[in-house]
């Protein structure tokens, strides 16, 4: 599987070098690759036949961190591969027509191949850290396919849109992975699986899941985090079928699923998919209808399958996870199928305005009994696989145990369902009914590379329907174990007989069937839509944004100001409060001076000379008098050098502070008297903090002056110095010999100085030289 | 002594962050400049003062037979002091070079604003 | 009047200080060789010694000009940095061609009065004093240059 996933990398990258091949008609062979990978899957599916087995393969990473590229294949990881491999294969049948002649079209199936790649690693991955890291590639990748065409401000919008969503939940995904791990030991999740007792004892549960629960929800657009989709719709068709329905919006429901038999079954866990699965639902159903645009219905009831497939992973039960595993399939199939044909009409007509587009029937009638048969598979019409799945979701509701809760969320499934009935006539019956209108222009038809992934989807729908148990044994079988962590046969029926759930499914069709008469003839049901706007969560969350941008603004402003002297005093004030507290609050403070000598008359002197000429250089109003200053208080230090055995120093510091004199001599005698610019109340101010500043650091020193110190070191150069030096100046052989290198730097860095020096007055020179 | 030299270090950093938060920037350099001494004498008293006893072996002998003050702070601030002396030739340079081209030494006169760029 | 008296003042000056350096120069100057090759067994060393020396040659700058002080140089006092880097240099290396590590110390079997041992630790002292002259020169004379 490593290898398969690098190979599709490194192909996606090489199509960027095709970019001639891509224009060819023998571009279709690219499909091939998705074809392969399918083939692939399909093996697998036999060697995991019984649904118990899953296979992993391990290769490691990063093995001191525990990351290692771990692959598993059981049910679960199967059924979505054979999605995102199968209807990828159809997706780039479908692209090379519907983007034929696009000029970057090598860019979009770079993107297209990369997206692939990282979805296969999503779904594939045994490792925390190495699932982490395929998610977001999927969010990168899609964030490059939805910003497709990227010259639209509307689609960067989207594509930074979904991109953020998507990133903020990888983000909890990594801190959810690095959780566990600290928890059990271990990123894999075949491991995880038998310390799950662990995970849901520890104190961190409720943190876990809700970093899990951010991550899958905002990957799979559940409320309110849902508005990146509509907007990803911005996305050239074929994408929107791929991503945004069938593969990387269902890795959100995927990664649920793969925790639900780690994590799952305790009461925060059911609770939050069922609310936030619940409210999904309903809430993308009901938007759904009021939409005019064809992208925009598929895209809430999209939003509404999601939250379908999330409150039904809440639900938990035998017949819950059987249904989830038939809805992933029939969802998938009817959703990629209304996305094509969406794909197609805009293709044809440059329109998707519901309300306008009549009688398509009549151009194109192959067309419109493909869609036909998705929308009464979305609408639950037996013989097709909805109707199994919308089966198994309605018996879901009914088989709980408690009355109350059976009556509530049965009757939130209705609704759900109601309006996804009809959101799916709108799409798949109104365009095509009526009279075709003859002042419509016709721009493309469609060709076989548009035509056949529709009708390979619908057949498969049919096929499916009639005959479930042709995908029972292996697909939804395996699926099932690996979602509920034991076989359970349950035999997938078209025929349950004259039950509740018949009854529920004719009266979600037949009440669906109303609502899409009433809205069919409501041209004018977006504005109602609209005036809600303002309360929709991407409004809330971009108020959010923006008023952080202008606090960052504000915080920049403030802590930016330009002038040197406000960032030292922050800089000092903070380190004296951080010191300061550390100092007093940790460090016993004491002194003690009796191991200290005493000074004697010219010591006094000198330090009161030093002390003066420091008040000098302060108040002085002349330049030379500061710099003067500055100077006797080094001459001072000499001398306290001098007197404490430091000849060298003291010779050092002379040479040095007379040369440093001689040079600001040089250069500064011209310039005029100080300027007196700060006020008084700001000298004050600065006073205080010096002062402050100064005391900290004598109290620092005291304290370091009464602590004992280790003298290892200055022992180690002293007793060696001439053993194994042969030198007696043990200063001078500390420089030039044990710690010689020090030195050898520090004279390029003087070096260096000059170097700068130097050409920075040239450079003046030639400057002028010019002028 | 030391208590001195405690004071000295206490004056030599109160007075060095006065200047460098002036606006003149030949403040800021001298204030620089005191820090640095500050910094030297703070060293050099970590050593433990010895009165007049260099690090130097006496003549013919090839240890240490009496006390002698510590060698290595010695060093570091040798290395400290000659190479502050290269920072603030620069540094003086670069003021020389700031006065030449906007005719003050006022730093406010060479704000840019993070938010400017 | 007063200011044909100061100018003479000046004259005067410049004349004693002149006249005090010819002499002072070529003093400081052994003095800072002498500094810097008994550094390793008395208090000095490159530093100091370069420092020395380039305090007497700014000394005859003062006295003179730059111009003529630059005259004394048979290259420019840039040059003395790289000089002195390849010293330094060349005497860490010394060892490594010996079979010892990179910065050992290797000396000559007998000693020298006043410097005592001879060794790569010496050299490299040596190349400390020409860079320190070489920069502080380089900046000092660049910078009067400048000015005049």
């Amino acid at each position: 599987m490593l290898t398969l996933i690098f190979l599709t990398f490194v192909l996606a990258f090489a199509i960027l070098l095709l970019k001639d091949f891509v224009q060819t008609k023998f571009v279709a062979l690219i499909s091939l690759l998705p074809f392969s990978i399918f083939v692939y899957f399909l093996i697998y599916l036999t060697k995991i036949k019984d649904g118990v087995t899953s296979l992993v393969y391990t290769s490691d990473w990063v093995p001191s961190l525990g990351i290692s590229l771990d692959f598993k294949f059981d049910g679960l990881s199967v059924l979505f591969g054979l999605l995102i491999s199968g209807i990828g294969t159809l997706v780039y049948l479908y692209a090379i027509s519907y983007l034929r002649g696009h000029p970057l079209l090598h860019r979009f199936l770079c993107y297209l191949t990369l997206f692939m790649g990282a979805m296969l690693g999503v779904v594939t991955s045994d490792n925390l850290i190495t699932l982490f890291v395929f998610w977001e590639l999927t969010s990168i990748s899609s964030f490059f396919l939805i910003g497709f065409n990227n010259e639209e401000e509307e689609s960067r919008k989207s594509a930074m849109w979904a991109f953020s969503i998507t990133g903020f939940g990888g983000f909890f995904l990594l801190s959810f992975a690095i959780i566990v791990g600290s928890i059990t030991g271990t990123y894999s999740i075949s491991e995880l699986l038998s310390q799950s007792d662990l995970l849901k004892e520890s104190p961190y549960y409720i943190l876990l899941i809700s970093f899990l629960f951010i991550a899958a929800f905002t990957k799979s657009a559940q409320f309110p985090f849902h508005f990146w989709l509509p907007g990803a719709m911005k996305a050239p068709t074929p994408v929107s079928a791929y991503l945004h329905s069938a593969t990387m919006v269902k890795a959100g429901v995927f990664l649920i699923a793969r925790f639900t038999p780690i994590l799952g079954g305790e009461v925060y866990w059911n609770n939050t998919l069922l609310l936030v699965g619940g409210a999904t639902m309903v809430f993308g159903a009901f938007h759904s209808v009021f939409r005019k645009d064809m992208k925009g219905i598929l895209a809430y009831s999209t939003i509404s399958a999601l939250g379908v497939l999330m409150f039904l992973l809440g639900i938990g039960t035998k017949t819950a996870m059987y249904a989830v595993a038939v809805f992933i399939v029939a969802h998938a199939l009817y959703k990629a199928t209304f996305f094509l044909v969406t794909g197609i009409v805009d293709h044809a007509l440059h329109s998707r305005d519901i309300s306008t587009i009549r009688g398509l029937r009549h151009q194109f009638p192959i067309l419109s009994i493909v869609v036909m048969v998705a929308a009464l598979s979305c609408a639950g019409i037996p013989f097709t696989f909805g109707f199994i799945g919308k089966e198994l979701i309605y018996e879901t509701g009914l088989l709980l145990t408690n009355q109350v809760y059976a009556y509530v969320l049965t009757g939130a499934l209705l609704f759900t369902n109601v309006f996804l009935t009809a959101s799916g006539f709108l799409i798949g019956i109104k365009p095509f009914f009526g009279s075709f209108d003859k002042l419509k222009r016709i721009y493309h038809r469609p060709d076989l590379y548009l035509l056949v992934p529709t009708i390979v989807l619908s057949l498969l729908t049919i096929v499916f329907g009639v005959f479930p148990l042709f995908i029972y044994n292996e697909l939804i079988l395996s699926t099932f174990s690996a979602l509920y962590g034991a076989v359970v046969e349950l035999p997938l029926k078209i025929w349950h007989g004259i039950n509740t759930s018949l009854l529920l499914s004719g009266c979600s069709i037949v009440l669906g069937t109303v609502v899409y008469v009433i809205f069919s003839k409501w041209n004018n049901s977006l504005a109602v839509m609209d005036r809600f706007n303002q309360l929709s969560p991407k409004v809330i969350i971009s108020f959010f944004v923006e008023k952080f941008r202008q606090f960052a603004y504000r915080y920049t402003f403030m802590f930016h100001s330009s002038y040197l002297r406000s960032y030292l005093a922050v800089i000092i004030v903070f380190f004296i409060g951080l010191v300061g507290y550390k100092l007093f609050s940790d460090v016993p403070l004491r002194v003690n001076t009796t191991g200290l000598s005493a000074f004697r008359v010219y010591e006094l002197v000198v330090f009161l000379i030093a002390v003066i000429a420091v008040i000098f250089a302060i108040n002085t109003s002349s330049r030379l008098s500061a710099i003067a200053a500055t100077g006797v208080v080094g001459y001072c230090i000499c001398l306290i050098f001098v007197f404490y055995g430091a000849p060298d120093l003291g010779m050092t510091q002379f040479a040095i502070d007379t040369l440093t004199t001689v040079l600001f001599v040089l250069v500064l005698f011209k310039l005029p008297p100080f300027l007196r610019f700060s006020d008084r109340k700001l000298q004050i101010r600065d006073a205080i903090i010096s002062i402050s500043f100064g005391t900290l650091i004598a109290i620092i020193t005291l304290q370091a002056l009464v602590s004992p110190a280790d003298k290892d070191i200055s022992r180690f150069y002293a007793d060696n110095a001439y053993v194994l030096a042969k030198g007696k100046n043990v200063v001078n052989v500390i420089l030039v010999d044990f710690r010689g290198f020090d030195t050898l730097i520090e004279t390029i860095v003087l070096s260096i100085a000059a170097m700068g020096v130097f050409s920075m007055l040239k450079y003046k020179d030639d400057e002028e030289l010019e002028k | 002594m030391e208590l001195l030299l405690v004071f000295l270090v206490g004056i030599l950093y109160s007075a060095g962050i006065y200047l460098i938060l002036r606006r003149s920037m030949v403040k800021l350099l001298l204030g620089f400049m005191m820090l640095g001494n500050g910094a030297n004498i703070l060293i050099f008293l970590m050593g433990e003062l010895s009165k007049g006893k260099a690090p130097i072996i006496d003549g013919e002998e090839s240890q240490f037979t009496d006390v002698y003050a510590d060698p290595v702070p010695q060093a570091l601030i040798l290395t400290a002091i000659v190479i502050s002396f290269g920072l603030t030739a620069f540094a003086i340079i670069l003021l020389k070079k700031v006065h030449a081209t906007t005719g003050t030494d006022d730093l406010d006169s060479l704000n840019v604003q993070d938010l400017d760029i | 009047m007063m200011k044909s008296s100061r100018n003479r003042k000046r004259k005067l000056d410049a004349t004693i200080l002149r006249t005090a350096t010819n002499y002072l120069l070529p003093l400081l100057l052994m003095f800072s060789l002498f500094v810097l090759l008994r550094g390793h067994y008395l208090s000095g060393g490159g530093f100091v010694g370069g420092l020395i020396a380039s305090i007497a040659f700014v000394l005859h700058s003062f006295a003179y000009n730059t111009k003529r002080t630059l005259r004394l140089f048979s290259i420019p006092p840039l040059m003395l940095i790289p000089i002195g880097l390849v010293i330094s240099f060349v005497s860490s290396f010394l060892p490594v061609l010996l079979g010892e590590s990179f910065l050992t110390g290797v000396w000559f079997a007998d000693s020298v009065a006043v410097i005592g041992s001879v060794g790569t630790a010496l050299f490299f002292d040596i190349g400390v004093y020409l860079v320190v002259i070489g920069v502080v020169l380089t900046i000092l004379f660049t910078i009067s240059e400048t000015v005049q």
